[in-house]
C-alpha cells in the first residue's frame, strides 16, 4: 500500500472552503488534508486546522547560548591577558554588556530564522503534489491517504465542491 | 489614504517578476557601466594598498577623513531596512507594502559596503584579522572588548547577518513564485532556494509570526548599532566636537532620517526602471515623506541640543571648535550646504501634498537630504581633528586625494551594482505582500461612500 495525494484546485476560496468542510464531514482526519495558497489569508478562512507552533521558544533558547558564550567570551579572554588600565578591575562591565547584548540578539536572531524554518516544516525536497497555478491566485486542496480506497470518496467531495481540476500523484 | 486598486495575481506577478523573467533593455548597459565603474574602484583600491595611505590625504593630525565619514554614511543608510520593515511590519502599516523588500536590501548591501571602509583605512587589511580577532593562543593576545573598535564589528556582523536572514526567510514565498514561472537551471536554483515552499497554512503562519518576532529582535539591534558606531567618536575625549554624551540618539536618529531618504531614491527609481506605477503609488511616497518630516525634525532637535550641549560648557577649545565649524571657509560654506540639504529645503517642501506625491520632486529632495547627512558627518569628524591646538606644529590641511574620491564614488557604483545584480534573479518588491494585500482589502459602504477597508486578523 502507498501513500497517494491528490489536488483539487480552485478559482475561489469559497469551494475551496467548501471542500475542506467536506473532507471533514466526510470522515477524513485532521493532518492528512491542507490547502495551498499563493499568498496568505486570514487564519480559519478554509476551516483549516490552526497549525500550533513553538517559534516562541527558539529566540529564548538561542539568547541563552548567545548569552552564556559572551560572558565566556569577554570574561576568560579579559581574563587570559590581564591588563590593568588606571588601577580598574580588569573585567570592564560596562564594555562586557555591549559585546553581551550583541552576541545575546545574534544567537537569538539566528535560531529565529532556524525555527522559523523547522516549524515551516521545511527544507521539503520532495512537496509532493503541487500546481504552478497555485502562484497565480489559484487554492489548492491536496488530500493525502494510506488507504487506497478513499480515493474516489475524496475526489467525490473535492469534485461536489466545485474544484475545477483534480491532480493525482 | 490607501487607495484601493484591483490587480489580480497574473498580472502582479507579470509585473512584479519583469526583472528576474525579463532583461529590461537598460539592465545590461547599466550593469557594465557601473561595473566598469566598480573594477576602476577596485584598482585604485589595491593601489592604495600596495602604496599605503601615503596616496590618500590623510595626515596628523586627520587621520580619520573621507573614508570614516563614509562607512558612517553608509551605516546610516543601513538603518532604512529596519526601520521600514520592522516597525511598518510591527505596526501593521498598510503602505509598507512595496517598500519593505527594497529596504532590507539597501541595508544589506549598504552594510557590506560600509564594512570595506574601516578595512581598507587600516592601511594593511590582512592585519584586521589580528585587531578584530587575534585569538592568539601561542602569545596568549585576544581582543580588548574596551575599545569601541572591537563593538563596531560585533555589532555590524550581528545587524548585517540579522538583515541578511530576514531578508531571506522574507523572500522564501517569492522565491516559490519564481520557481514556477522559470525552467531548466533557474528552476534549480529556484527550487533549492525556496527549500521545498508550498504555501499551507503553517508556512504562511510563520511567515506571518515569524516577520514579527524577527522584526521585533532587529529593531533593538537596529539602535544599538549606530550608537555603537557614535561611541567610535563619542567616547575619544580628546577631540572636541566628538566627545558628547547625546551622540547615540543623535546618530540613530540621523541614520533613519537618511535611511529612509535613499528608501524614497530607490522606490522612484523602482518606479521609473521597471514601470511599477500600479504597486509603487504617489501615496507611497506621501506616507514616506509624512514619516520623513518627523524625522527630520526630531533630527534637527538632536542637532541643536549637540550644538547647546557643546556651547553651554562654556569650554573654550570647544567653543573655538564650533566658530570654526561655522563660521571659518571652507567649513562655513560646507556647514550651509548641510543646513539647506539635510533639512531647510526638503523639509518645508514636504508640507506640501503637491510635492509629497510628486515623484521627481520626492527622487530629488531625497538625494538632497542625503548630501546634507553625508556633510554632516564629515562636518562631525574632520574639523574635530583639524582644529589647530597649542603644542601641535602639524598644521596641515585635509584635502581628499584623488584616490579617496575615487573609492568613495566606488562605494555608490558597487551598492548600485550590487542592487541590479539582485534584481536580475530576486524580485524587488515582495509579491506575496501585494497579494496579500489584495485579499485583506474590499470596498465598504458607508453611507453614501464608498470606502477601501483593510482586514485585520486579531492577534
Amino acid at each position: 500500500m502507498s501513500t497517494q495525494s491528490i489536488l483539487g484546485l480552485f478559482q475561489q476560496p469559497e469551494p475551496a472552503a467548501d471542500a475542506m468542510d467536506g473532507l471533514k464531514e466526510a470522515g477524513f482526519e485532521l493532518g492528512t488534508f491542507d490547502v495551498l495558497t499563493g499568498t496568505p489569508y486570514p487564519e480559519g478562512a478554509f476551516g483549516e486546522h490552526v497549525p500550533q507552533h513553538r517559534l516562541f521558544r527558539y529566540p529564548a533558547f538561542g539568547a541563552i547560548i548567545g548569552f552564556t558564550l559572551a560572558v565566556f567570551l569577554t570574561s576568560v579572554t579579559q581574563l587570559a591577558y590581564p591588563m590593568v588600565t588606571g588601577g580598574k578591575p580588569i573585567l570592564s562591565i560596562f564594555a562586557m554588556l555591549i559585546i553581551m547584548y550583541e552576541m545575546t540578539m545574534l544567537a537569538g536572531v539566528i535560531a529565529t530564522v532556524v525555527g522559523i524554518v523547522i516549524e515551516s516544516r521545511l527544507p521539503n525536497m520532495k512537496p509532493g503534489i503541487y500546481d504552478t497555478r497555485i502562484t497565480e491566485g489559484w487554492i489548492g486542496v491536496v488530500v493525502t491517504f494510506d488507504d487506497d480506497s478513499k480515493v474516489a470518496d475524496a475526489e467525490g467531495v473535492l469534485n461536489k465542491a466545485g474544484a475545477l481540476e483534480i491532480k493525482h500523484a | 489614504m490607501q487607495q484601493r486598486r484591483e490587480l489580480d495575481q497574473v498580472y502582479t506577478n507579470r509585473k512584479l517578476l519583469n526583472g528576474q523573467l525579463d532583461t529590461p533593455k537598460w539592465w545590461l548597459p547599466t550593469v557594465v557601466i557601473l561595473g566598469f565603474v566598480v573594477l576602476i574602484g577596485l584598482a585604485v583600491i589595491a593601489t592604495m594598498i600596495n602604496k599605503g595611505l601615503g596616496v590618500t590625504g590623510l595626515a596628523r593630525p586627520v587621520y580619520w577623513g573621507l573614508f570614516i565619514t563614509t562607512f558612517v554614511f553608509w551605516v546610516g543608510i543601513s538603518h532604512a531596512g529596519i526601520m521600514i520593515s520592522a516597525i511598518l511590519r510591527l505596526t501593521q502599516a498598510e503602505w509598507r507594502r512595496p517598500v519593505t523588500r527594497a529596504a532590507e536590501l539597501l541595508t544589506v548591501f549598504s552594510l557590506l559596503t560600509a564594512l570595506v571602509f574601516p578595512l581598507i583605512h587600516a592601511g594593511r587589511p590582512w592585519r584586521i584579522a589580528y585587531w578584530i580577532m587575534p585569538y592568539d593562543v601561542a602569545r596568549g593576545i585576544y581582543p580588548n572588548i574596551r575599545s569601541p573598535l572591537i563593538m563596531d564589528p560585533v555589532a555590524i556582523s550581528t545587524y548585517l547577518t540579522g538583515s541578511t536572514l530576514f531578508l531571506y526567510i522574507a523572500l522564501l514565498p517569492d522565491l516559490g513564485n519564481l520557481r514556477d514561472r522559470t525552467t531548466g537551471w533557474k528552476n534549480a536554483m529556484y527550487t533549492v532556494l525556496s527549500l521545498g515552499w508550498r504555501g499551507n497554512p503553517r508556512q504562511w503562519k510563520m511567515q506571518t509570526v515569524g516577520g514579527i518576532l524577527l522584526s521585533a529582535l532587529m529593531l533593538p539591534i537596529f539602535v544599538s548599532v549606530h550608537s555603537i558606531v557614535s561611541w567610535d567618536f563619542a567616547i575619544a575625549s580628546a577631540v572636541e566636537g566628538w566627545h558628547s554624551t547625546i551622540f547615540a540618539p543623535y546618530f540613530v536618529i540621523g541614520a533613519v532620517h537618511s535611511g529612509v531618504s535613499a528608501v524614497v531614491t530607490m522606490m522612484a527609481l523602482m518606479r521609473w526602471l521597471w514601470k511599477w506605477d500600479d504597486f509603487i503609488r504617489p501615496e507611497h511616497f506621501d506616507a514616506l515623506a509624512r514619516l520623513l518630516i518627523v524625522v527630520a525634525t526630531g533630527w534637527l532637535g538632536f542637532t541643536f541640543l549637540e550644538l547647546t550641549f557643546a556651547l553651554y560648557g562654556q569650554d573654550a577649545p570647544e567653543i573655538a571648535l564650533r566658530e570654526m565649524q561655522m563660521f571659518q571657509w571652507p567649513w562655513n560654506m560646507l556647514f550651509i550646504i548641510f543646513f539647506l540639504t539635510a533639512y531647510a529645503i526638503p523639509v518645508p517642501m514636504w508640507l506640501f501634498k503637491r510635492v509629497r506625491t510628486n515623484i521627481a520632486l520626492m527622487f530629488w529632495t531625497s538625494i538632497l537630504v542625503n548630501v546634507g547627512m553625508w556633510l554632516e558627518r564629515f562636518l562631525i569628524i574632520v574639523p574635530g581633528l583639524a582644529r589647530r591646538t597649542p603644542f601641535v606644529y602639524t598644521w596641515e590641511a585635509y584635502r581628499p586625494s584623488p584616490v579617496e574620491w575615487t573609492i568613495f564614488i566606488w562605494s555608490f557604483a558597487w551598492v548600485t551594482f550590487l542592487m541590479l545584480l539582485f534584481s536580475k534573479f530576486f524580485p524587488l518588491v515582495p509579491l506575496f505582500e501585494q497579494k496579500e494585500s489584495q485579499v485583506f482589502t474590499d470596498d465598504v459602504m458607508i453611507g453614501r461612500a464608498k470606502v477601501p477597508a483593510i482586514v485585520r486578523e486579531a492577534d
